[in-house]
């Protein structure tokens, strides 16, 4: 138990009561060790989302234990241990991109040049050097998507939580974004939990793919991807990494049998 | 810059095309003379009830009593004068407004047991209401002020409930993820957010406090305002319609100089920002 991260014992999460009673998710145990990629596949309605937000304490469970850093989510939160990031940038429209990155540090009472020097930093990080003082509109989606985890890593967070951060990207540029976050979690050491309905992204990005069957979500099988670090362009041609993305897709399509419909929609 | 050129323009325009209206129509229906005999007689058009417009000019620089200051002068100061109590009616309303949609925000209870009344407030007519504020706070400046506010505290808690409530649910989330406080994610998230929404009632309200302040200065016996002014031409009228007229004009420039006030702040706080801001 010393160094996971994340420990998740017997979770269930029903939403609605009575006869719009919901089963989301169950029976989930999960062990997120430090410093791993873990992203979170299943098909739509699958409740991957609602894992992620359950780590990061915007729900409770309805039965059973999320634990962080030992703590409980609440607690890990309150002592600031997540960074989040959407699918949607989220960022704010009257705040310079530097403005942006320094929020989660005004509220943690950072000083002024302490706030400066680390959003700086954080930018310099994802390779946006010299559009400190841009406001967010005046950046191309990927760039925002970019602010937004400089954002979320700004104080250092233990876990950085990512719900599906590339998935209104073009592709291009969600295989640039690809390869610029592997180089950042090996840079900070950051464990990530990541949200993502690509096969192949999960593959490509994670060093554990929990995959996941649809509603009530569970846990169908944890797929530890021990493809070679540090991965690049050519993992992506790399036999093993084809396998590991057949291996994934027949697990989504396993508890998928009994409704062939669903299974496309669950590989595609 | 040159936006701003263009709608002053374009303003400029509507005026003179106003102007020669109202003459066309004094040339058509008007009042005889030596020089021209109109084809029609209109009551309206005469020159009792629509003095000419060079009338009305010339009653800028005549004196408004015997030998008195010009009227242009007394007009200009009860101009300042009513400015004054609509500026402080604008604020206690804008503070009140803003103030009602932060507690109706944070409390669902609140805002359903209250904002009825808030709503109803607004169709008790301010004339009904202007003299009971007056014997309560026994006349003067701070009674037309809150008559003023009265008029402008409506439009600000509606488009401030509104613009608080318009940030994304996921940057409260965020906000969230960051344990910050109820202040910080009022501070740093709902009031910026709400900012637009607030300038636009903002300018809703300018222009009502000015009505507010003139109605507020009938029952509270205020005679060096506006109000004061429109009452005392308009018992007087028949011996000089243009006084009367060039009172109302002295009203709707106060009123549009306040609206562009408030635009011009807008236009300087939202800078930067990708929300339109056209007025």
């Amino acid at each position: 138990m010393t160094d996971s991260v994340v420990r998740i014992r017997g979770v269930d999460k029903t939403f609605g009561a009575g006869a719009d009673r919901t089963p989301a998710l169950q029976h989930i145990d999960l062990d997120i060790p430090k410093g791993a990629f873990v992203s979170l596949i299943g098909p739509s309605g699958c409740g991957k989302s609602t894992l992620l937000r359950l780590i990061g304490d915007l729900t409770q469970p309805s039965a059973g234990t999320v634990e962080v850093n030992g703590k409980t989510a609440h607690r890990a939160r309150l002592d600031r241990d997540y960074g989040m990031v959407f699918q949607a940038p989220v960022l704010f429209d009257w705040r310079t991109v530097q403005g942006n990155v320094e929020l989660p540090l005004e509220v943690s009472a950072k000083n002024r040049s302490a706030r400066a020097d680390r959003a700086k930093s954080m930018l310099a990080l994802v390779e946006l050097t010299g559009f400190e003082r841009r406001y967010p509109w005046q950046l191309s989606g990927g760039m925002q998507q970019r602010v937004a985890i400089a954002r979320a890593l700004s104080f250092e967070p233990a876990i950085l939580l990512m719900d599906e951060p590339f998935g209104a990207l073009d592709e291009m540029t969600r295989e640039r974004l690809n390869l610029e976050l592997l180089r950042i979690w090996q840079q900070t050491g950051t464990t990530i939990v990541f949200v993502t309905h690509s096969i192949p992204e999960a593959v490509f990005l994670s060093t554990h793919v929990a995959v996941m069957s649809a509603r009530p979500g569970r846990i169908v099988e944890l797929i530890p991807v021990d493809l070679p670090q540090p991965r690049n362009d050519l993992t992506r041609e790399d036999e093993r990494y084809f396998r590991f993305i057949t291996r994934v897709r027949e697990r989504l399509r396993g508890r998928e049998m009994a409704r062939p419909g669903a299974a496309e929609v669950a590989a595609s | 810059m040159f936006r701003a050129a263009r709608s002053a323009v374009s303003l400029l325009v509507l005026i003179a095309v106003l102007a020669v209206l109202w003459e066309v129509v004094k040339l058509l229906g008007g009042d005889p003379s030596e020089a021209w005999t109109p084809p029609f007689q209109w009551s309206v058009a005469s020159d009792l009830n629509m003095p000419h417009l060079w009338d009305i000019a010339a009653s800028f620089v005549e004196p408004a009593q015997r030998n008195g200051p010009p009227l242009g002068l007394v007009l200009v100061n009860a101009g300042i004068f009513t400015f004054r109590e609509a500026f402080g009616g604008f604020v206690f309303g804008a503070l009140l407004g803003l103030a009602l949609a932060i507690v109706f925000v944070h409390s669902p209870l609140l805002e359903r047991a209250l904002v009825p009344y808030v709503v109803a407030s607004q169709t008790v007519p301010i004339i009904a209401i202007a003299p009971v504020v007056v014997i309560w706070l026994q006349g003067g400046w701070l009674a037309v002020a809150v008559i003023s506010a009265y008029l402008t505290f409506f439009p600000v808690t509606i488009a401030g409930l509104r613009g608080l409530r318009s940030p994304d649910p996921r940057a409260l989330e965020l906000m969230r993820s960051y344990a910050s406080t109820s202040r910080d994610v009022l501070l740093k998230v709902r009031l910026p957010a709400a900012a637009p929404y607030l300038f636009a009632a903002f300018k809703v309200a300018a222009t009502a406090s000015v009505v507010g302040a003139i109605i507020g200065e009938l029952p509270s016996g205020i005679r060096d305002g506006l109000g004061g002014a429109i009452l005392n031409f308009n018992q007087y009228y028949v011996s000089g319609p243009p006084k009367l007229w060039a009172a109302i004009i002295v009203a709707a420039i106060v009123g549009i100089g306040f609206f562009a006030l408030v635009r011009a702040a807008e236009v300087v706080f939202l800078r930067g920002r990708v929300a339109p801001s056209d007025a």
